[in-house]
């Protein structure tokens, strides 16, 4: 079964805070991990993100666009990352999801995806 | 050599080769990572190499290696490289013997008393079974974030501990034996009533639990007395299931069931594992709820039921067990042996006593009695209390069905 890991953490409190030694080796460690997971199997596709200073949120109203910046939630945990796994279970998806590097920083939030159910088109 | 043989390999062979791995690594993840290396390895090698002559040993083998491997990679901390050292001086027994060892050290910490009961269900189910998370949860109609915290909690609570992997002494063996079989039939009950709900489509709790006391039946050194009791008891109960229910899914009584639909190779290991359990000593519960059971299920027809011996057996069940619920069944017996108005009398004076108020099935059976007797307005008001006390959907039906014949709609 597929399951995201969404990863968030407090940039400001984590990743600033560390020394470039220490940023260096959080950088070779979550590649290191996408590589393991890659070579068991378990790895779909893993990206890292931007800071959400970046970001810019799309609605469509009424057949109208509006686009404005800004982080989706003000919190201090920001969505940094996502891995997309292949594991046999959810308990089996926490276990991969806890060996994410960033799990000792932030929090990973393990989601089932949910399929789309194929509906008929009406007839006409 | 395709998937499909590497899939059956799993099935049968990734519990052992767990319960192993989880001795030789010393932790649970850690060992269902090395799990998962095992069978990639397999899906990588197997296709070129052929299936190798003992499959087991095999993947326990390459699964420890990887383990092993892993953990260099990752031993920049003095903390793993110390057990390391363990994991890599371990014995590597690959034998029979120690291979049933392994499997009942796993069933003995997935039950062990230290583990809240629904955790003990959870982590059996999922490390012995081999079910998965979302299985479970959909078995038990809870949330897969539930089941999934509960697994993880139950684990973190086993390493906190230090919970030992080991079968128990002879010494602790009753008493560690005794949790073990209240988890399979906490299994095998839930399966059996679907408490919560209408049935629906549920991973088969029943014959879980079933395959699970064989396990354990065949791994243990002694016969025990509990096990085979329990064990038969379950095939018993099991073997009636395709009466239990008439097609719409409504509850049919034991004595209204059409017995031609009774497993009977089921009902004929059960009612010799029965007779056998109740010469063993000490006498265990179990084998007196199976030798009552084995009264049932033997019986050609319901009139033919021989009451007498099922109230011999209660009389003998309520000396070790002063639970009420047992003199309510007893109470049931006895109105078949002596007429109504002796069962009645014996519920009216357990209800009395205060614990069974709150139990549906005591207001149903008294419902039942006062029924046979033709007192309806007090058989009315019994089944409406009784209805009020019931969730489930097959049952509330059953006691409507029952108010309706009675001349009075349900409320």
């Amino acid at each position: 079964m597929r399951y995201i890991c969404l990863v968030h953490f407090d940039v400001q409190a984590t990743i600033a805070a560390m020394s470039p030694a220490e940023q260096r080796q959080l950088d070779i460690d979550s590649l290191a991990y996408d590589e393991e997971l890659k070579a068991n199997g378990n790895l779909v596709v893993a990206e890292a993100l931007q800071p959400p200073e970046n970001v810019v949120l799309v609605r469509v109203r009424n057949g109208a666009m509006s686009a404005t910046d800004g982080p989706f939630i003000e919190t201090k945990e920001q969505l940094a990352g996502f891995v997309l796994i292949e594991a046999r279970d959810l308990n089996d998806a926490v276990r991969i999801a806890a060996g994410i590097p960033l799990a000792k920083y932030g929090t990973i939030e393990v989601r089932a995806m949910y399929e789309i159910p194929q509906h008929e088109q009406p007839a006409g | 050599m395709d998937q499909g043989c590497i899939e059956t390999v799993w099935r049968q062979e990734s519990r052992r080769v767990l319960a192993t791995l989880i001795r030789l690594l010393g932790d649970f993840d850690r060992a269902e990572e090395a799990l998962n290396d095992a069978f990639l390895a397999a899906t990588e090698r197997w296709p070129q190499d052929g299936v190798p002559a003992n499959p087991r040993a095999w993947l326990v083998s390459a699964g420890r290696f990887r383990a092993i491997d892993r953990m260099r990679r990752r031993s920049r901390f003095a903390r793993i490289a110390g057990t390391l050292a363990v994991i890599e001086e371990g014995e590597m027994a690959t034998t029979a013997e120690p291979i049933a060892d392994d499997q009942l050290r796993l069933i003995f910490v997935c039950c062990h008393p230290e583990l809240p009961p629904d955790a003990q269900v959870a982590l059996t189910l999922r490390e012995t079974c081999g079910l998965l998370t979302e299985e479970i949860a959909a078995a038990y109609l809870a949330r897969p974030a539930t089941i999934a915290q509960r697994i993880v909690r139950a684990k973190a609570r086993i390493r906190d501990l230090a919970l030992p992997y080991e079968v128990p002494e002879p010494k602790q063996m009753l008493q560690r034996l005794d949790a073990v079989l209240r988890t399979i039939y906490l299994i095998f009950n839930e399966g059996y009533a679907a408490s919560h709900g209408e049935t629906a489509v549920r991973v088969d709790l029943c014959a879980e639990a079933i395959r699970l006391a064989r396990l354990l039946r065949g791994l243990l050194r002694e016969p025990q007395s509990e096990l085979e009791g329990l064990l038969a008891l379950m095939l018993l109960n099991h073997a009636r299931r395709n009466a239990r229910t008439d097609p719409a899914g409504d509850i049919v009584l034991i004595a209204d069931q059409d017995r031609s639909l009774w497993d009977r190779a089921a009902i004929a290991e059960g009612a010799h594992l029965a007779e056998a359990a109740l010469r063993m000593r000490p006498l265990a519960g179990y084998a007196i709820e199976a030798a009552i059971a084995a009264a049932h299920a033997t019986a050609p027809t319901a009139e033919a039921t021989d009451w007498a011996r099922i109230v011999g057996l209660y009389d003998l069940l309520a000396q070790a067990d002063t639970s009420p619920v047992i003199a309510l069944n007893r109470a049931v017996a006895l109105a078949m042996r002596d007429g109504p108005e002796a069962g009645l009398g014996e519920i009216d004076a357990l209800l009395a006593a205060g614990p069974l108020t709150g139990f549906r099935y005591a207001h149903a059976a008294r419902a039942d009695l006062l029924r046979r007797l033709g007192r309806r307005d007090a058989a009315r008001e019994a089944y409406v209390a009784a209805l009020e006390l019931t969730q489930q959907g097959p049952e509330r039906r059953f006691l409507e069905r029952r108010l309706r014949a009675l001349g009075s709609p349900p409320p």
